[in-house]
């Protein structure tokens, strides 16, 4: 019988042949670029609660914040910039913190789980799908029974049905391919639109038109005190449950067959960021209409700062998505003041000039070769 | 160290992929599954690391059901090299090692030394510690290769399993490969579609066609130009390596049953 191998002459391995090959990434350093974000998501609060079409003293904005967030007392003969700046403008920059963090770690999440460096709520016409639901409360009543919880429960259970609808659509035996899936989300973004528009037109009320534009491009507007808590808790719980899973998006980012070999359920994880997904889409779209790019842009420009590993990027891109919000908030609400640019017009200006230059990047693998 | 699979079957959609394969390997021994392509190769191993369930028949590692076990548990005992390896995401090599740890983690808990140094001796045992901080995408073939298998030591298993591993190397990184594997001194099982080097690397094989095992042995009882008449269709000489005697095939011509009909004639 032949025993293999042992009588074969060593051959001297080539594993030392390897010379420096191409310089590892340069990566900056997480506690210090993590720090560096928490400071500047204070500041970007601070600025959004200061800035604005009327120009208030920053002591005086600050001195408003203080009582605000302290219960202090204020003159009375203040009380009208002090209401700009506490009931108006900071919960509408927390509010875009609040956006701004959900879309950017969701984004991070669809582009695990479909494996797929284009994948982002509102590129698949998730965001879409979530405001036809949104728009179905505010027109027309539905779920009028839910009370408060109507308008997040439409728009989570839209935005799920409309999840699963692309899933299905696009899905191959052979998995999802990036054109199919983005033609789809392309198909299914114009599919949700109409609808919308179609409800709009039906509802033959003035409020109605605004409110589609909302819809469709984006806008926190309608921010107040009210607004945030359902938003932030879905948010806060959404990013609760990726940290957690972020060795398994690592595994999963690799392929199923891998995962699965990694004692990672793949099925069962996909299922699990599907309604993570869906949940704080729906909130996050319920309050703010479906606002692009950030989704999209956000985990990129993370990826090329701390690298592709989910606990890092789960770190440092909701922090960042916030920052991003807060500011194009505040420029809709400058440039053109006292008229706002919905939010939307901005992501996308900002948006696609960034897009442009990280798929012409060389160095920036995103999407394979 | 041993691998047990019994009376496996796999139908998918009514058609039979897998039928009653039994099969065992341990002791550290190197075993190669050899067969045409659609032969069943990957869908037992697929039933092997979880990715597939089957329809019936059970796998047994050390005599413990692998199916009764948690995915995690399964995942400590036995590591895989899937034939997929694209991702789209930059991951560094350090990164795609640690994930090898990740069924030994808790979920939110932070990587220990013991882990860092589980990482680092695997990374060094394939020889690939200077790349730790390449990016995976960036490497060719065979260093992605080593890295994977680095991944495969990193979780500290008693059997690996591999899907066609030398698939798209050159000749030396596929001597590398398998020198690597048997080096771990763990139980692999192991697809191959180079007959020659299954017969010179490996201890054991088993040959499967249209879902079924028809032969199993050592390579030179199991590689008879018969067998290979019959599974592969071609007709075979053999030979015996001038160094250490292994059976080694010569390929001659397709048989005629498996020359296609030239149109027109």
């Amino acid at each position: 019988m032949a025993t293999p191998l042992e009588r074969i002459p060593a051959v001297p391995p080539r594993t030392a042949r390897t010379g420096a090959g191409p310089a590892p990434p340069r990566r900056v350093p997480l506690p210090l670029l993590l720090t560096a974000l928490c400071a500047a998501l204070l500041l970007s609060l601070v600025c959004g609660a200061g800035m604005g079409a009327s120009g208030l003293a920053w002591g005086a904005v600050l001195r408003y914040l203080w009582a605000g967030l302290t219960g202090g007392s204020i003159a009375p003969d203040e009380f009208p910039a002090y209401t700009i700046v506490w009931e108006l403008r900071f919960p509408r920059a927390v509010l875009a913190a609040v956006v701004g963090a959900g879309l950017s770690a969701i984004g991070v999440a669809v582009q695990a789980m479909v494996r797929n460096a284009l994948a982002d709520p509102f590129v698949l016409g998730i965001s879409s799908g979530a405001a036809v639901g949104a728009n179905a409360v505010l027109l027309f009543g539905a779920f009028g029974t839910l009370g408060v919880w109507a308008l997040s429960s439409a728009a989570f259970l839209s935005a799920l049905l409309s999840m699963m609808l692309v899933y299905a659509i696009a899905r191959t035996a052979r998995g999802l391919t990036p054109l199919r899936l983005v033609l789809t989300g392309t198909a299914m973004y114009y599919g949700f639109s109409a609808v919308t528009t179609f409800m709009v037109f039906a509802a033959e009320r003035g409020e109605a038109a605004r409110s589609a534009m909302m819809w469709m491009l984006g806008s926190l507007g309608g921010a107040n005190w009210g607004s945030v808590p359902i938003a932030a808790t879905a948010v806060l719980g959404g990013l609760a449950h990726l940290g957690w899973s972020a060795r398994r998006l690592n595994a999963l980012a690799m392929g199923d067959e891998t995962a699965a070999a990694l004692g990672v359920d793949a099925g069962r994880l996909r299922k699990e960021l599907f309604l993570v997904a869906a949940a704080v889409t729906g909130a996050v779209v319920a309050v703010s209409g479906a606002i692009g790019f950030v989704g999209l842009m956000v985990p990129h420009a993370v990826r090329m700062l701390v690298g592709a590993d989910h606990r890092r990027l789960l770190a440092v891109a909701p922090l960042m998505g916030a920052v991003l919000l807060i500011w194009v908030d505040i420029l809709s609400r400058v440039v053109l003041a006292p008229a706002e640019l919905p939010v939307g017009v901005l992501t996308a200006v900002i948006g696609v000039p960034c897009f442009v230059l990280l798929m012409r990047r060389r160095s920036y693998t995103f999407g394979g070769a | 160290m041993r691998i047990d699979i019994d009376a496996l079957t796999v139908e998918i959609a009514g058609a039979r992929l897998l039928e009653d394969v039994t099969l065992r390997a341990g002791g550290g021994q190197l075993v190669g599954l050899v067969g045409p392509n659609g032969s069943g190769k990957s869908t037992l191993l697929r039933c092997v690391y979880r990715a597939l369930r089957p329809s019936g028949g059970t796998v047994r590692i050390d005599g413990d059901d692998l199916y009764a076990m948690s995915a995690r548990e399964s995942a400590r005992r036995l590591a895989a090299l899937p034939q997929e390896a694209v991702t789209e995401f930059d991951f560094t090599v350090a990164e795609v090692v640690e994930m090898g740890r990740l069924p030994h983690q808790r979920a939110v808990a932070r990587t220990t030394d013991e882990d860092r140094r589980t990482c680092a001796a695997a990374l060094a045992g394939v020889g690939a510690d200077h790349l730790a901080d390449r990016g995976f995408l960036t490497l060719s073939g065979g260093e992605k290769q080593r890295v994977l298998i680095a991944r495969a030591l990193a979780q500290q298993p008693r059997v690996l399993v591999l899907d066609e591993p030398t698939n798209h190397l050159d000749i030396a990184q596929q001597l590398e490969v398998l020198a690597l594997v048997r080096e771990s001194g763990l139980t692999v099982l192991t697809a191959l579609h180079d007959l020659n080097l299954a017969a010179l690397h490996c201890d054991l094989l088993h040959v499967i066609d249209r879902g079924r095992i028809v032969a199993s042995g050592a390579p030179h009882d199991v590689l008879t130009p018969a067998l290979l008449a019959e599974v592969f269709g071609v007709r075979a000489h053999r030979v015996h390596h001038p160094e250490t005697g292994a059976v080694q095939l010569l390929f001659d011509r397709l048989l005629p049953a498996r020359i296609p009909a030239r149109p027109g004639s």
